[in-house]
């Protein structure tokens, strides 16, 4: 009979034999040798932490009960295994690309490294993680009452044992998983002793399914037969409670702690899981192959009032196996152990990196290469979380006080755990999720799981019975087991269903209305397309960070001979020689950054980061700020352009105005010329013939008449001139008052003609169309009869032609009245056309004796009334259009 | 064959070979195997149970069919991912020779 003494001797020399394998594994791996350590078998093997001690007895106390409904627990996993390529792939890849600590750790840095989020998920898998493993205290301390029953010294107290056992695995954890400080580094130790472990659990399960079969059921048919005879011998499943868990299971197998810790963060290479993907499978079946058996055979042999749970123990000690018993014990101890340390490992991660360090980095002033040693403080604040979960766990299992009310705890985990679920799947394969979204769903699913399952399961009257059956203040719709009145579901049913169901809305609903930070948009777009850019998301800019200070920090986290070849790498990798530290460039900085973030988590590590580059983090946020200065002066500078060429423009402008000044300044000299050139010559004539007449006696009458004459028209002449010029000098001084009057342009045209035409020698045909000349005018008359009388008198005298004609013509043309004249003549030589406004301007000879004014002051005139005069070229003849605003008629009528 | 882009890129071409279309088709049977999985395990859900009294499913069966899916699943895991490593070193040959172009 194998005493409580020797199943303590066992049990020690069991964790001995684990110690001495984790610590072969790890000297194997440190000095590059065992590669098998990295092949896809110790991965599958280590997947199997999912089966803990509650799975390897419990499973046959489910069987027991309630059929075949325990096989939904594995068929969850399998089918998520079996679908490896939606998911599982990515959640690798991007755990891998993201250096990525614990499933907080993801989450987080899914949404924008967000601590709030990961203080949530680490909330919540804290307390759905604690009953689980009070779950496995008792797996133990059963197991151990059942060899204390047949021990005949009698000193075994369950008390006292369930304490050793706690503090046992406390130990036991704090030595295996914080051995090194990179969470993210392989633990090569740990998981070759859970892989160990679990060949140790099936193996033992195996050979009592083994020995149950054909050791006592004397074969198959037989056993099946047992089966069908039995009072679980047909099939009669709860189809809800079949989904549900089914489904539950899977969410489970993906976001425990646990199994992330195993499954992304210990991943070696993405291969593995194509191996994993079927070979997993195979070892939950192979679990779950003789559960129904063992079940029904406990179910035959064993008293009525037996804790079919136990079976798997029991059964074989009945049959005084006791080798059997004792492999049997040792297979439910490696199933406890194995999801304590790896549990344990994860939480205490998630609780150092996600609550402690930041707690800590707020409490420190100045930057972090300053103060205490970081490395021991991580450290630390890993093992006194994992002796505070272990603690939590002990003081769980001695409140609910054990017993049945644990027996379900493991299905409780799931349900709280799978509130993960939304937040991980959308932020995989959802860009728009949003860390708003995440964590409305999330705080909705956990309260309502607590709510609707942890508190009503744990019994103890925390939640009065009153509560429970008729709501809380009496609002039906509100019973914690029937919510929104809908009864008569099962109550994991009804809490997973609400659950998740509201959880999944109010993350959507939250995700849609929200707004997500530039960095949670940049690290959406880093996980939902990782298969396309595996780079790195976030800047710093490094020109103000200090080598010297990151190197300190660098080396109180990673310790002094990591950080020091860490640094030189880089420096090798930027100046291609090792010696000098590092340029703080931005992808050295975000490496470090994730190098970093191996060690205390994504978050912590941006946060450290940016205490030392410039005292603040370089968030995008920043990074927009800066692009908006700069958008800002590049406005500025396309400003100054701007100004520069008005610059240009008005110095070329003043350049133009000076050259038409000189020009002025000349023309003036030369009008003054003109003016007196003009003058003299009609006062030479006066002189002369007033001298002849003064001075010669006897002339005649008619020769008198003559010189009169004569000295009357010169003096007409220059009367004529000078009324010119004050005309010229009135109208350019802007002084002229106009007279306004109305008319047709016809009448105004057939005055000038005649005015025009009258005396003188020479003929001129002036050809019009008169129908277009109905056109009503309010203008000054007499100023524009002027301008006409200037241009017909003008063709009149310079028209070339043997029979001169000119053509009158008159459009209305877009709001203005056009008036042409065109003649025969050989017109205005090109050179001449551009100043043939200008004042004293004459064509040719001066023959027809004209002071070359008239155009001038027509071109005035018509720029008085609101329109001008041109010359157009290229009509045959001599042609000038004169236009007339139309508004003028308009506003007349 | 992916005829060289005008700045030297490969754009995808349409058609794919037989090689890179039997992949595809192969990663959509992995698509596809969870749901069948799901399917096959929720059937024993329309069987009869016994609160009918009679014809119910006696719990061999139920075992039988249950562990011959999850067999069945296995073993189709088991050909595909053997048949996506092959196929994957085979297109990791030809990327290499790929690289040889003129």
């Amino acid at each position: 009979m194998a005493t409580l003494n020797v199943l303590i001797l066992v049990c020690l020399g069991y964790v001995v034999l684990l110690f001495g394998v984790a610590f072969a594994a790890d000297r194997l791996a440190a000095a590059g040798r065992g590669k098998w350590l990295r092949s896809p078998l110790i991965y599958t093997l280590s997947l199997s932490i999912y089966c803990t001690a509650w799975t390897f007895y419990g499973a046959v106390g489910n069987a027991a009960r309630s059929g075949l409904e325990f096989v939904t627990i594995y068929l969850g996993p399998t089918l998520v295994m079996v679908g490896w390529w939606w998911g599982l792939r990515k959640l690798v890849r991007v755990g891998r690309s993201q250096r990525v600590t614990s499933i907080a750790d993801l989450i987080s840095s899914r949404y924008g490294k967000s601590n709030t989020l990961a203080i949530c998920v680490t909330t919540l898998a804290v307390v759905g993680g604690t009953p689980y493993i009070a779950l496995q205290l008792q797996s133990i301390t059963l197991s151990f009452s059942i060899f204390a029953e047949a021990d005949p010294t009698g000193l075994y107290r369950e008390g006292s044992s369930v304490f050793w056992v706690a503090a046992g695995l406390a130990v036991f954890a704090i030595l295996f998983g914080t051995r090194n400080l990179d969470a993210n580094e392989r633990h090569h130790g740990v998981v070759t002793a859970i892989a160990l472990e679990s060949v140790v659990k099936l193996f033992a399960l195996l050979a009592v399914g083994i020995f149950v079969v054909w050791g006592i059921a004397g074969g198959l048919e037989p056993m099946m037969a047992r089966i069908d005879a039995s009072e679980i011998g047909q099939w009669n499943v709860d189809a809800s409670r079949w989904t549900t868990f089914t489904f539950l299971s899977a969410a489970a197998f993906i976001c425990l702690p646990r199994m992330f810790q195993v499954m992304v963060v210990e991943n070696d290479d993405e291969s593995h899981l194509r191996t994993a993907a079927w070979a997993f499978p195979l070892y939950l079946l192979l679990m779950s192959l003789f559960v129904v058996p063992i079940a029904v055979i406990g179910l035959d042999l064993m008293p009525q009032g037996a804790n079919p749970d136990l079976f798997v123990l029991t059964v074989p000690l009945s049959q005084g196996n006791d080798w059997l018993a004792m492999l049997s014990f040792i297979g439910g101890f490696s199933s406890a152990t194995s999801m304590v340390i790896v549990t344990a490992m994860a939480l205490s991660t998630m609780v150092s990196n996600h609550v402690v360090m930041p707690i800590w980095l707020s409490t420190q002033e100045g930057p972090t290469s300053v103060s205490g040693d970081v490395r021991t403080i991580v450290l630390m604040a890993r093992r006194v979380s994992i002796a505070a979960i272990m603690a939590l766990g002990y003081f769980y299992f001695r409140l609910s006080g054990g017993g049945a009310a644990l027996a379900s705890i493991g299905l409780v985990a799931f349900a709280g755990i799978s509130q993960i679920l939304p937040a991980l799947v959308g932020g995989l394969f959802w860009r728009g999720a949003t860390r708003t979204g995440a964590l409305v769903g999330l705080s909705i699913g956990f309260w309502l799981w607590i709510y609707t399952l942890l508190l009503p399961g744990m019994g103890g009257g925390i939640i009065p019975i009153s509560v429970i059956e008729y709501g809380p203040f009496g609002w039906g719709w509100l019973r914690p087991q029937a919510l929104f009145g809908i009864e008569g579901i099962d109550p994991m049913v009804h809490s997973v269903m609400w659950s998740l169901s509201l959880n999944t809305i109010g993350f959507c609903v939250a995700s849609l209305l929200s707004f997500p930070s530039p960095l949670e948009r940049l690290q959406g777009a880093q996980f939902v397309n990782v298969f396309d850019h595996s780079a790195a998301p976030q800047g710093w800019t490094g020109s103000v960070a200090q080598s010297e200070d990151l190197m300190i920090m660098t080396q109180r986290i990673l310790g002094a001979g990591p950080a020091q070849e860490f640094f030189q790498a880089e420096a090798e990798r930027q100046n291609g020689r090792a010696g000098r530290l590092p340029e703080p460039t931005p992808g050295f900085l975000q490496r470090l950054e994730r190098e970093l973030g191996g060690s205390v988590g994504a978050a912590t590590a941006h946060a450290m980061i940016g205490q030392i580059v410039g005292g603040a983090s370089v968030s995008v946020e920043d990074l927009l700020a800066v692009a908006d200065e700069s958008a800002q002066m590049l406005e500025y500078s396309s400003q100054l352009e701007a100004k520069s060429a008005e610059l240009s423009r008005t110095a070329r402008q003043l350049r133009e105005a000076n050259t038409k000044l000189t020009q002025v300044s000349k023309q003036k000299d030369a009008f003054l010329s003109q003016v007196s050139h003009e003058l003299r010559t009609p006062m030479t004539s006066i002189r002369a013939f007033s001298e002849i007449m003064r001075d010669t006696d006897g002339l005649s009458a008619a020769e008198q008449t003559r010189y009169a004459a004569i000295i009357h028209d010169e003096a007409l002449r220059l009367t004529r001139l000078l009324d010119d010029l004050l005309d010229l000098s009135v109208l350019e001084s802007g002084q002229v008052s106009l007279n306004m009057g109305d008319d047709s342009l016809r009448s105004v045209l057939d005055r000038a003609i005649s005015g025009a035409l009258a005396g003188g020698d020479g003929t001129l045909h002036v050809r019009r169309i008169l129908s277009n000349e109905r056109i009503q005018l309010h203008t000054d008359l007499d100023r524009l009869g002027q301008v006409f009388i200037n241009l017909i008198s003008n063709a009149k005298k310079y028209c070339d032609a043997a029979d001169p004609a000119l053509t009158i013509s008159s459009h209305d043309v877009g709001g203005q009245v056009v008036i042409d004249f065109v003649d025969n003549g050989s017109g205005i030589p090109d050179e001449a056309q551009s100043v043939v406004f200008e004042k004293f301007a004459r064509v040719g000879s001066d023959k027809a004796g004209g002071a070359g004014l008239g155009l001038a002051i027509c071109r005035e005139i018509m720029q008085r009334l609101g329109g001008d005069i041109t010359y157009l070229p290229g009509q045959g003849g001599a042609a000038f259009r004169v236009s007339l605003p139309l508004a003028y008629r308009q506003a007349a009528q | 064959m992916t005829a060289p882009d005008q700045d030297g890129q490969r754009r995808p071409s349409l058609f794919l070979e037989r090689q890179s279309y039997r992949r595809r088709r192969l990663t959509d049977a992995a698509r596809l195997l969870p749901f069948l999985g799901a399917a096959l395990l929720a059937l024993p859900l329309l069987w009869p149970d016994d609160s009918g009294g009679t014809g119910a499913v006696p719990l061999s069966a139920a075992i039988y069919y249950i562990f011959a899916c999850w067999a069945v699943l296995i073993v189709i895991s088991v050909v595909f991912g053997f048949a996506a490593r092959r196929l994957a070193a085979r297109e990791k040959d030809e990327a290499e020779a790929d690289t040889w172009q003129p």
